[in-house]
């Protein structure tokens, strides 16, 4: 155990070091200061300007900014689901595949176009070359720059001196993947590859082994999509089994710095609003809030995978940590990680709202498989996604600003600005939005006929990847208990290319209300704020700096989470880690 | 919003030839000249013919003069994967690992006498996320190399060193967890045989 913990204390301290560099770097991309990399990409970025006619300088009220927002989402929207949909037609297919059917590219297209990246299909068996990387990898780069630009958009409202401009989308959206996203994801791929994560246009090939078994290798242009896949917070695999594959997560380095890339943005996001509201330790507050919750996270997954489950003891199996063997729940886990890195590797990308995953969710013990939904059940703003988890936080403070406020008797106030019904309505709504969501479709997954289809275990298994998917789906996460809907287990030759229409349209609409309902509701309460004038900090003031209030904010979120979500948790992976016995 | 909606349908081809054709294949670029091997899945070759990837492990097909991967849902399939989706409680997954047990008994048993259920390593018994994990835990190739060097006819020892040459470590001694790669290993097993 030591040694693993020792593992996680170099990464923590590893992403304690990135967050000031790259949350410095982004403040100085985004208020317009110079940044070195303009000398080489400016002059691309003033013909991205050119052809798409806008001008960047020109502000957009939170309204203008709400609506380029979702028009560009609703052209992406188009644009995917035209490639899936063509695919057979298209280039770069060499196994030939078929055009997924329109359910399944339904829920695809909105999965990757909200950042969640679910998956109801398996990446090699079922997308073409093409359609991976021209289509579900692009919307991974600009998925993961609109969360970034509405945060940005954010604080500029929380910041702004009594105007109504929330700076022009088009420039963030463009500023975020060309000074961002791009060239941090470009170093990372060729940092992968290196390590034997693949990159390559080969055709499918067979391969006769040593003692003469054929097997059937599945190539492709994985290191460049795996980079932005865990950096954008993404998280849609290119092969089914994720970066479980060697092909994409090839050793103990590459799951180190993928694990980096997800956590990176979402962490330093939190540095960047310190600098850009002029006070970093309002953003090393956010911080601190985020990192106790995460840390829990892992200790508790990681002690609970570090026991064998039920089903094994039952089998004779022992399990027990000794000299050359990992010990504890093995199953459906890969040697080169061990308990450590999986259990690490599994909190980071759900915290986040990145889902990828190196280990299967649905073999983790009960407590370890709680562990996630626990996570995206605080609405993934525990660093949460690129973005969407930094906005989502700020409804939290808002919140815990009223609550505070109310405590101590003092019209709320957060940096300088009233908080008013106004704001405290949206965020209310903003905070409730999502387990409304999850709760009525896990409802209706659970007790319709259709939703039944999709259920692979019974019991309280079965009750589990029900509520993990809408969860999953629910926060833009994309990770899965993967047995769900997952008995059409794909086979070379298109055959994982089946959709269960019921499944696809409630997790796609599931992922497309969650995905842009707050986005407006932040972008809104972003206008408010902006037209407010800043009062002088008084001794009343509700500090939003202070330990304490890092504690308020950690108890807000979790009690929102663990009121809505505890009932649901206790029927499924609760039961399951409390007993013995088997279904 | 007329122009709104012209720009957003632009931006989503000018982002597209930048992100999702320019990007990929400058990466693929580099790669090729730069980490050849490795961006074309690290493959193996043995009397000058391929024999497969030393990431993806390969079916060794239970014969006695080879190390055994880890048992595999997929048989062992890098273009079709998929988990176990074995829950924590259920009876199918005791089943299917009391099921690896046996099989890992019936194979090493005769070579190992103090072997049975309670210390069998766990990663022997139960199936890889991926299905075609290269590695094995040092316990479970040690067990492994009594039956080696019996049907072989090598000394211990001699099989004991292959294995250590064989073990990746961890990253720099800290990241990761140490494995032996079954097929370098028994590459380099048949390699030891025939001098």
């Amino acid at each position: 155990m030591l040694q693993g913990w020792i593992q996680i204390a170099i990464f923590f301290a590893a992403l304690v070091a990135i967050v000031p560099l790259l949350g410095g770097y982004m403040a100085r991309v985004f208020s317009g200061q110079p940044v070195l990399l303009e000398r080489v990409l400016g002059p691309v970025e003033r013909l991205i300007y050119a052809a798409i006619r806008v001008k960047p300088d020109r502000g957009q009220d939170w309204k203008a900014y709400a609506r380029s927002v979702v028009l560009f989402s609703i052209a992406s929207f188009v644009g995917l689901y035209a490639i899936m949909r063509l695919q057979g037609s298209l280039p770069w297919n060499p196994e030939g595949f078929k055009a997924p059917p329109w359910d399944l590219s339904f829920n695809t297209t909105a999965s990757f176009v909200t950042n969640t990246n679910w998956q109801y299909y398996g990446g090699e068996t079922t997308m073409s070359y093409f359609t991976q990387m021209v289509g579900l990898a692009v919307q991974n780069f600009v998925s993961a720059a609109v969360g970034i630009a509405v945060v940005i958009a954010v604080i500029r409202g929380i910041v702004s001196r009594s105007g109504t401009s929330l700076g022009n989308f088009w420039q963030d959206l463009t500023r975020a993947t060309l000074y961002v996203l791009l060239p941090i994801a470009f170093v990372a791929a060729l940092v992968l590859v290196s390590q034997g994560v693949i990159q390559n246009f080969s055709s499918y090939s067979d391969v006769t082994g040593v003692v003469g078994s054929v097997q059937h290798f599945a190539f492709g242009p994985v290191a460049s999509q795996e980079a932005i896949k865990e950096l954008g917070t993404n998280g849609g695999g290119f092969f089914n089994v994720n970066s479980a594959m060697p092909f994409e997560n090839s050793n103990g380095l590459t799951n180190f710095l993928e694990m980096l890339l997800v956590l990176s943005i979402p962490a330093a996001l939190t540095f960047t609003y310190g600098r850009m509201v002029g006070n970093r330790r309002q953003g090393w507050a956010l911080f601190a809030a985020m990192s106790v919750m995460f840390i829990a996270a892992v200790a508790v997954v990681y002690t609970a995978e570090s026991n064998p489950t039920p089903a094994m003891t039952a089998a004779g199996v022992n399990a027990q940590t000794t000299d050359g063997t990992t010990g504890g729940n093995l199953l459906d886990k890969e040697q080169r990680f061990g308990i450590a890195n999986s259990a690490l590797f599994n909190a980071v990308t759900t915290v986040t709202s990145c889902g990828a995953v190196n280990s299967a969710m649905e073999s983790f013990t009960g407590i370890g498989g709680a562990v996630p939904m626990a996570n995206m059940g605080t609405s993934e703003v525990i660093f949460g996604g690129v973005g969407s988890g930094l906005y989502g936080m700020l409804l939290f403070v808002i919140l815990a600003v009223f609550i505070g406020g109310l405590m101590v008797g003092r019209t709320p106030e957060y940096l300088g600005k009233k908080i008013e019904a106004r704001e405290i309505k949206l965020a209310t709504l903003g905070a409730l939005y999502m387990p409304f969501a999850v709760l009525i479709a896990t409802g209706l997954g659970i007790a319709t006929e259709y939703g039944k289809k999709s259920l692979y275990s019974g019991g309280p298994q079965g009750f589990s990847e029900t509520l993990y998917a809408y969860m999953s789906q629910g926060n833009n996460n994309g990770s899965a208990f993967a047995g769900y809907t997952g008995f059409i287990q794909p086979e070379a030759g298109n055959a994982g290319s089946f959709g269960i229409t019921f499944a696809d349209l409630l997790g796609g609409g599931t992922m497309i209300f969650v995905r842009f309902v707050p986005i407006l509701i932040v972008l809104a309460i972003a206008g408010s704020l902006a037209g407010k004038k800043v009062a002088p900090t008084g001794l009343g003031t509700l500090r939003t700096d202070s330990p304490t209030f890092v504690v308020l904010l950690i108890g807000i979120v979790v009690l929102i989470g663990a009121l809505t979500f505890f009932p649901a948790l206790l029927l499924g992976p609760v039961v399951q880690g409390l007993t013995q016995e088997l279904f | 919003m007329r122009k709104d909606i012209l720009t957003s349908f632009l931006a989503i081809i000018v982002f597209t030839v930048l992100c999702g054709i320019l990007y990929p294949l400058a990466v693929t670029g580099v790669s090729q000249v730069a980490f050849n091997n490795a961006a074309n899945g690290s493959q193996i070759e043995s009397n000058g013919k391929v024999v497969g990837s030393k990431l993806i492990a390969q079916s060794f097909e239970g014969r006695r003069d080879y190390f055994q991967p880890r048992p595999s849902q997929t048989d062992y399939n890098p273009a079709g994967t998929y988990f176990n989706n074995a829950g924590p409680n259920n009876t199918d997954t005791r089943d299917l690992i009391a099921g690896n047990v046996k099989a890992y008994l019936a194979l090493e048993g005769r070579y190992n006498a103090d072997l049975s259920a309670e210390n069998v390593p766990v990663d022997a018994v139960t199936g890889s996320a991926s299905g075609v994990d290269p590695h094995i835990s040092q316990k479970n190739a040690e067990i492994q190399a009594h039956r080696i060097a019996a049907v072989r006819k090598l000394p211990l020892p001699t099989v004991t060193q292959l294995i250590k040459d064989n073990t990746d470590g961890r990253f720099i001694g800290l990241i990761g967890e140490s494995g032996v790669n079954v097929l370098e290993l028994n590459l380099a097993l048949d390699k030891e045989s025939s001098r």
